[in-house]
């Protein structure tokens, strides 16, 4: 299935792209989502840390992801 | 009540107070973040703040509610600024209201150690010579 993966920050420019649509197996987990993430860019490893979320909600590592979801990709926050 | 707010226009720091005003509330306490000029010594010379507005506006909600859940709090004010923002220049506002100051001490002190952990806005620090997402490498 395909999904559409959203970026910010610094995760923006190193994809150079705000968004990023990838083909994954059917109901992935947002640990495999991660592992295919890093793959396409190993800069994300780099980072102190980063987060995943679905449909605008922090999601854990077992929870899976299915086609229509909106996922982003979300690195250390420094608001305030 | 809750008022929350994302703004890419300087933030009305009056409207705020007003929006937060109570006739059953004795105290409010206002925290104003302002852009600083320098960090480790490097002169800044300006942040360029951005966010996830859908995500950023349910976590900022979600950190209001559980304000008033877990003090006696009446009212509360979070506006984040947005966009380009020069030295002094106001990133956040929030205001507390409450009957009796120390719930809006406490709980204007949770709104904002919180925003800083969970909401997902990010700032690049410009400096003279370089530039630099904050906190995003160790």
């Amino acid at each position: 299935m395909k999904i559409r993966i959203l970026a910010f920050g610094v995760v923006k420019e190193f994809m150079n792209s705000s968004s990023l649509e990838m083909d994954v197996q059917e109901a992935i987990t947002v640990a495999a989502l991660k592992a295919e993430f890093e793959a396409l860019y190993p800069e994300i490893k780099k980072l102190k840390t980063y987060l995943v979320a679905v449909n605008d909600t922090y999601a854990g590592d077992d929870e899976t992801v299915d086609a229509n979801a909106e996922v982003a990709i979300i690195p250390p926050v420094s608001g305030g | 009540m809750i008022d929350i707010k994302l703004s890419d226009t300087p933030l009305d720091m009056a409207a705020c107070i007003g929006n937060a005003a109570d006739d059953a509330c004795g105290g409010q306490v206002i925290f104003a973040g302002t852009v600083r000029n320098k960090t480790k010594g490097r002169r800044v010379l300006r942040l360029e703040y951005e966010c996830y507005q859908s995500m950023a506006l349910k976590e900022i909600k979600k950190i209001a509610e559980n304000a008033i859940r877990l003090w006696d709090i009446r009212r509360i004010v979070i506006h984040h600024r947005v966009g380009v923002l020069g030295i002094g220049d106001t990133a956040v506002v929030i205001v507390v209201s409450a009957p009796h100051r120390e719930a809006a001490f406490e709980g204007c002190r949770y709104a904002i150690e919180t925003l800083k952990k969970t909401v997902p806005i990010w700032k690049k620090e410009i400096f003279e010579d370089g530039e630099e997402w904050v906190s995003a490498h160790t």
